[in-house]
């Protein structure tokens, strides 16, 4: 047998810089009500959010992602040429070949990286942060950027009352890369198929240009089960990924979950017994639901807030359609 | 086995600590919509919070048919 050769990578991985990119458009609850029969107070009473963003037509899913990927690689101060892996995680790219990484890739001025998209939904920077820290540990790239970026705006059928006040558009990045001591604990992550309907786009294109009446195969949401999974069960995913990295909850500075309805924000801080010393990200009001770019945006907008700074511990966890799930304790960049 | 009073007020503590209605309100008769102004999403941290309580199991299809506290507390009774 011959012998191969193996590659080694550093001891541990962390984040080194997070970017985000956030839309012109600001769409207030007033403007989503002119198609949809309901109100501000109840929009804000049901999901926290009282403005979003949407996307204009320059404002596209390659564009966000570099913007965001660009702002992140600064604050890290990684050039492009290092990175050796683009993982683009989105849902709204609606080109389905080839994938969109690429393109960023390439727009970014990396040296021929890696490049791939991750289909993980509303969870998909988490498993790119994930997939990241795995890489360097094990040297298949020295940095890996993970983007999350949706234009769901797209994908939103925006006379629907239960969904169209929800989703947003946007784009976050963050610099996994090498370091001395963990930065980034184990991914708890996993999947629940069987509840592949609770949050789908509607039928497949297929089915949708076979049937008579030509219409865009938007996403639809199951509002109260959804809520009691992410509320709940999330809950449990969030205390299993601080108990794998060692950290308690009192250990924490600050707790990101994805922004998918205030509402599931404070019931899993109460769930996991949040204690009020720790920050908690409340981003969805000004940004909507931005699926896979909503953990580092938020991230993105606390730390220029000054609400977290780099050295701090926070707690990650994003989860959505498939259902996905994926979270870690990150230390923040 | 909890009587229906004894759940009743343990419902009632729930309701209080979930959308802060006082417990006194709620009583049997009340619903949770009209009266208590707890809405579907209170409603399922409700439910989930009641199956710890109580030891029970209620569905997502159950949970449109509690309207009122009565019909809440009756279901976990035949339930236990």
């Amino acid at each position: 047998m011959t012998p191969i050769r193996d590659s080694t990578g550093a001891p541990h991985a962390r984040l080194l810089g997070v970017g985000g990119y956030r839309p012109s458009r600001v769409i207030s609850n007033d403007d989503i009500c002119q198609l949809i029969d309901s109100t501000d107070e109840w929009i804000q009473t049901r999901s926290g959010i009282v403005n979003r963003r949407w996307a204009d037509d320059h404002e596209t899913v390659q564009m966000m992602g570099v913007a965001a990927a660009r702002a992140a690689l600064e604050h890290s101060n990684i050039a492009p040429e290092e990175v050796g892996c683009v993982i683009v995680a989105t849902v709204s790219h609606l080109l389905q070949t080839p994938a969109v990484a690429p393109l960023i890739a390439e727009e970014l001025g990396t040296n021929k990286a890696a490049a791939f998209d991750i289909s993980a939904a509303c969870a998909g920077f988490c498993h790119g942060v994930a997939l990241g820290a795995d890489m360097v540990r094990a040297g298949s790239a020295k940095y890996v950027i993970a983007i999350g970026v949706e234009r769901l705006s797209d994908l939103t059928d925006r006379t629907d009352r239960s969904t169209a006040f929800i989703f947003a558009d946007g784009a976050g990045a963050g610099i996994v890369g090498p370091s001395d001591v963990p930065g980034i604990g184990p991914v708890v992550w996993g999947s629940d198929g069987a509840q592949f309907d609770l949050i789908r786009q509607k039928e497949t294109w297929g089915d949708a240009f076979a049937a008579e009446d030509l219409t865009w195969p938007h996403l639809r949401m199951e509002g109260n089960p959804v809520f009691r999974w992410a509320s709940f069960e999330m809950a449990k995913i969030g205390a299993q990924a601080l108990e794998a990295a060692g950290v308690t909850v009192d250990e924490l500075d600050a707790f990101i979950p994805h922004q998918a309805n205030m509402r599931i924000t404070d019931a899993m801080a109460r769930a996991l017994k949040i204690p009020a010393h720790v920050v908690i990200a409340r981003d969805i009001a000004q940004q909507g639901n931005t699926s896979a770019a909503s953990v580092p945006l938020a991230m993105e907008r606390m730390i220029a807030d000054g609400e977290i700074s780099s050295g701090d511990t926070a707690l990650l966890i994003a989860f959505g359609a498939g259902l996905t799930y994926a979270a870690q304790v990150v230390t923040v960049p | 086995m909890a009587t229906t009073e004894e759940i009743r007020t343990g419902l009632a503590e729930i309701v209080n600590e979930v959308a802060g209605i006082p417990a006194d309100d709620v009583q049997l008769d009340k619903s949770f919509t009209n009266d208590l102004d707890v809405d579907s999403l209170s409603m399922v941290e409700v439910v989930v919070a009641a199956e710890e309580t109580f030891g029970v199991k209620i569905p997502d299809d159950e949970v449109k048919n509690l309207q009122t506290v009565g019909d809440a507390v009756a279901f976990i009774e035949r339930s236990q």
